[in-house]
């Protein structure tokens, strides 16, 4: 484990109108490392992503990318860290190519023509780097592919960009068992690639399978951020609908006692 | 034809061979998987002209017949050029026929009227196109009012702004030289052919530099008889139809010589070149397709979706502007029904017979130039053999609705077996 996080969140709190959606979240996101992100609907994942990818701006709080206090503005921005989303409904077009789609926005011209054979290959070696061997022919149309195929090259596309840090919003939601093990071997890949990774997912299965460690949301907070292999199944599926879990998650009753654990951005927890 | 064509075979790590069976092979399976391209109409084509030249053997053969194809043709095709833009994105621009008759009509204001130079009155017709395609473009992604509406307005509108124009009814001759030369005169000979040479060399050019790039990197290639194939049967199509334009049309050659290639050809042949490398060559193009095919990832990927849409409307009034020159030009005025009755239904099914699809996403801008050869057939193949217009009407709505029937059969189809 890296000493610096690569990104660390302090403080953040988001509103729309009267509604907090984000409570004073913490999280902290190590290069080589898959940290999931796990939590009920409406627990403020999502927005935590966009935070993130710079769609929503923040209303307090510091990110430190690197440990380099930096502002994202705008989802160029995080583009420019290296921070890339793969969204769940994928965002790819059907009646474009593999490279095509790849490439998508930011192609590869030489003068104003499009500089096919360079994208081709570039294209063929990020996929070889992931040791994809699904994919048959780079200038098969996205429609001609599986679910597990489409996930395999929105994951790539992600990758293309020397990106430092992929967050992945449940990428196996739509697919069978062995697409689903295919994926969850290319998440690992990428960690151990030298990739940041945030996996958001509702399958405790695969947030065991491949998650270093865990992040848990309840309510707009993060009330724990533990390693995975500290903590049974048991205790995330717990911190996911109750906030609290033994000594993690929220205080019981503020004050109680003395050993009671911290609220909100305990990366501790007792478990570090 | 285009980077798609092939390259289906194989993992993408390895370069197997090309092979000419293989790519054939290849092609048949795409087609049999809906990938019909522009087969229809081509097929159409050669079946309408083998039925019209075996009912009238001596007139549609003719090479006088032929070159008023071209000039019979031309405005429909100028105008589905465009529509191919407006189209490959979802959205329909029911105005285009209308928008083409106030072009011509400001044309033959500024040259006639007020007395400009031909020059000064083009540019004047095409700046209109330009202002007509924004105002439409903006209405339909800024206010978002659905295209067909919009369209629709300015169908019913720009009807009446040819009709304020031309003064209620009466019509504007036009008498420019230049203007008058571009449907109605031909290229010498010898140009024709300098032209026609211009053209093999250069496609020749671009795919064997095409083919010699990909295979020094190791990507995988046409297979270079199938390379070789399309450079002669480019080299043949062009020979052969300009020896014909190139022969003596004229009845009584003492009192007129008529021969060589209509200019009007060149100048579809130059919009096609410049709109196809657009399409399929830079990441504009690129754009307008992602657009056609998802929005939403468009955006993601950070296309400006707005300017997209507003520009596919600006190049087809544009286009549709040039039509109208062509049309004035041949008919020697405007009238209030410059651009009116068929002209946009031709002009979409034109596009639609041709291969581009009514659902966004798929098309190209040579579609526009087969289907609008094969509408130019019908309506020259029917006038031929006596028919009234009502029968030609049918016929063309026949035809149309068969390719959009084309189009809705091979997407299902595509659907299925996943190799759209």
């Amino acid at each position: 484990m890296s000493a610096t996080p690569l990104l660390e969140l302090r403080g953040i709190d988001k509103s729309f109108g009267p509604v907090q959606v984000l409570r004073d979240v913490a999280l902290t996101v190590h290069p080589g490392e898959v940290t999931a992100l796990v939590g009920d609907n409406g627990a403020g994942k999502s927005t935590l992503v966009k935070c993130i990818s710079g769609i929503h701006p923040t209303d307090a709080g510091e990110f430190l990318f690197n440990g380099e206090p930096v502002h994202i503005g705008s989802p160029r921005d995080a583009a420019s860290l290296g921070i890339e989303v793969v969204y769940q409904d994928l965002a790819l077009c059907d009646n474009l190519d593999i490279v095509q789609n790849m490439f998508l926005g930011r192609e590869k011209r030489s003068g104003i023509v499009l500089d096919e054979p360079t994208m081709e290959q570039l294209a063929a070696e990020t996929l070889a780097g992931l040791s994809i061997r699904t994919v048959t022919s780079l200038r098969q149309h996205v429609s001609s592919l599986s679910g597990g195929q489409r996930q395999t090259v929105a994951i790539a596309k992600a990758v293309l960009w020397n990106s430092k840090l992929v967050i992945l919003d449940e990428p196996t939601a739509a697919l069978g068992v062995a697409q689903t093990a295919q994926v969850l071997e290319l998440v690992r890949r990428l960690a151990d690639n030298g990739l940041a990774v945030v996996l958001i997912s509702h399958n405790m299965n695969d947030v065991f399978a491949v998650s270093d460690r865990i992040a848990a949301l309840y309510l707009g907070q993060m009330v724990a951020q533990v390693k995975t292999t500290d903590i049974t199944h048991a205790q995330v599926v717990e911190l996911i609908t109750a906030g609290r879990s033994g000594g993690l998650g929220l205080a019981t009753d503020p004050g109680s006692n003395g050993d009671g654990p911290q609220p909100a951005d305990s990366t501790s927890g007792g478990v570090r | 034809m285009t980077t798609t064509a092939v390259r289906k075979d194989g993992p993408a790590a390895v370069t197997p061979t090309p092979t000419i069976g293989g790519h054939f092979r290849n092609y048949l399976s795409r087609v049999r998987g809906g990938d019909v391209g522009a087969l229809p109409a081509v097929l159409g084509l050669i079946v309408l002209c083998t039925v019209f030249a075996i009912m009238r053997p001596s007139s549609f053969l003719s090479a006088g017949n032929f070159a008023n194809l071209f000039t019979q043709g031309a405005a429909v095709t100028l105008i589905a050029m465009g529509l191919v833009f407006v189209l490959l994105l979802g959205e329909i621009d029911l105005s285009a026929g209308f928008a083409s008759g106030v072009c011509a009509a400001v044309l033959a204001n500024v040259v006639t009227v007020l007395g400009y130079p031909w020059w000064v009155a083009v540019l004047a017709a095409v700046a209109t196109g330009v202002v007509i395609g924004t105002t439409l473009g903006m209405l339909v992604a800024k206010i978002g009012i659905p295209s067909f509406v919009v369209t629709l307005a300015g169908f019913l509108a720009f009807q009446g702004v040819v009709l304020l124009l031309v003064k209620d009814g009466t019509n504007i001759s036009v008498r420019d030289d230049v203007l008058v030369a571009i449907a109605n005169r031909n290229l010498g000979p010898t140009l024709g052919w300098a032209l026609t040479a211009l053209a093999v060399v250069g496609y020749a050019t671009v795919q064997l530099l095409r083919h010699r790039t990909r295979a020094a990197r190791g990507l995988i290639t046409d297979p270079i008889a199938v390379v070789a194939l399309r450079i002669g049967g480019l080299a043949v199509i062009l020979g052969a139809a300009v020896y014909v334009l190139n022969l003596e049309r004229s009845r009584n050659v003492l009192i007129s010589s008529l021969k060589g290639v209509p200019i009007v050809v060149p100048i579809i042949a130059v919009l096609l070149i410049i709109w196809t490398f657009v399409l399929q060559r830079t990441s504009y193009g690129r754009h307008i397709y992602a657009v056609g095919g998802n929005r939403e990832a468009a955006r993601r990927a950070g296309i400006g979706v707005d300017r997209i849409r507003i520009s596919v409307f600006v190049i087809c009034s544009s286009m549709a502007a040039i039509g109208g020159i062509v049309a004035a030009s041949r008919a020697n005025s405007v009238d209030p029904n410059t651009g009116g009755s068929n002209v946009l239904l031709y002009a979409v099914g034109a596009a639609v017979i041709g291969g581009t699809s009514l659902f966004g996403g798929k098309g190209r801008v040579l579609d526009a130039v087969l289907g609008g050869a094969v509408v130019a057939v019908i309506e020259n193949g029917m006038g031929l053999m006596g028919y009234t217009a009502g029968v030609k009407y049918v016929v063309t709505g026949v035809v149309l609705l068969l390719a959009a029937s084309v189009d809705a059969l091979s997407r299902r189809r595509a659907a299925a077996t996943g190799t759209r």
